[in-house]
């Protein structure tokens, strides 16, 4: 069984969204304060919970063809994405290392798609 | 006196809680594995179901909603983490649940494991520690 392409597509799109939900549930866990309804009426952290559901819809659909051994590591795409996140929004240090970081995974997603052919 | 608590001096105080942070989400990987193969397992059933079913079906279809919730318990434990550490290094750490991912594909779906697909998750795993690691030093 390979796995078609619409699928990859989906679980890609899927991934760099459910990065945006990162970045909801970074800022609201920053004034989060050790009580339940700090926790339940924070809208930054609801708002990263619904952008992960939509992420999810995507990623089910994609993952309803295919295989979950290509599909899954696709979703390091949202990695990469996460890190340009956290350079524009919290200023995280961008380092020579994590560039090495995003070049392999990138290199390891191009040959997963190689290897599924 | 008033200024001390916002002294940018905090990252070092937190440098233990950020080590624990890190080890929490290490530990969360096995959830997640456990978590994409009950996915893996509902999903199977939506091949010919669109967006609106798909989201229906996360809620109705048993393994599928039972993934979501362990996702979910992995939220809480992650969202705790997240607020003594930063987003850039604790999130990729999840990823080493490919290496557990990539195991199950083989063992419970038989997906085959050709040279190349083991190189590309072992990059990608390799690609995501080197982000991990590089979050700690700056």
């Amino acid at each position: 069984m390979t796995t078609p392409a619409s699928s990859i597509a989906l679980v890609l799109t899927g991934s760099v969204i459910g990065s945006v939900g990162a970045v909801f549930l970074k800022s609201g866990a920053l004034v989060l304060r050790p009580t339940l309804s700090s926790v339940v009426f924070n809208w930054r952290l609801g708002l990263g919970i619904l952008t992960y559901m939509l992420s999810s819809v995507l990623f089910v659909k994609g993952m309803s063809n295919g295989e979950l051994s290509v599909l899954f590591p696709m979703v390091s795409l949202g990695y990469i994405c996460t890190l340009a996140w956290s350079r524009l929004f919290f200023q995280e240090v961008i380092t020579r290392a994590k560039i090495m970081g995003i070049g392999l995974i990138l290199a390891g997603i191009v040959c997963l798609s190689l290897a599924n052919k | 006196m008033s200024s001390i608590t916002a002294s940018p001096d905090m990252r070092l105080v937190d440098h233990h809680k950020r080590r624990q942070a890190a080890l929490i989400v290490a530990c969360c990987t096995l959830l997640i594995a456990a978590a994409q193969l009950l996915i893996k397992i509902g999903a199977n059933r939506l091949s010919h179901a669109g967006l609106t079913a798909t989201l229906i079906g996360i809620f109705t279809i048993p393994p599928l909603f039972a993934g979501y919730c362990l996702y979910g318990i992995f939220t809480v434990l992650f969202v705790y983490a997240l607020r003594h550490g930063e987003v850039s290094v604790l999130y990729p750490i999840i990823a080493l649940g490919y290496v557990w991912v990539a195991i199950l594909s083989a063992v419970v779906f038989h997906e085959t494991m050709n040279p190349l697909k083991v190189l590309a998750i072992a990059i990608i795993v390799a690609g995501v520690a080197v982000l991990g690691w590089s979050g700690g030093k700056h």
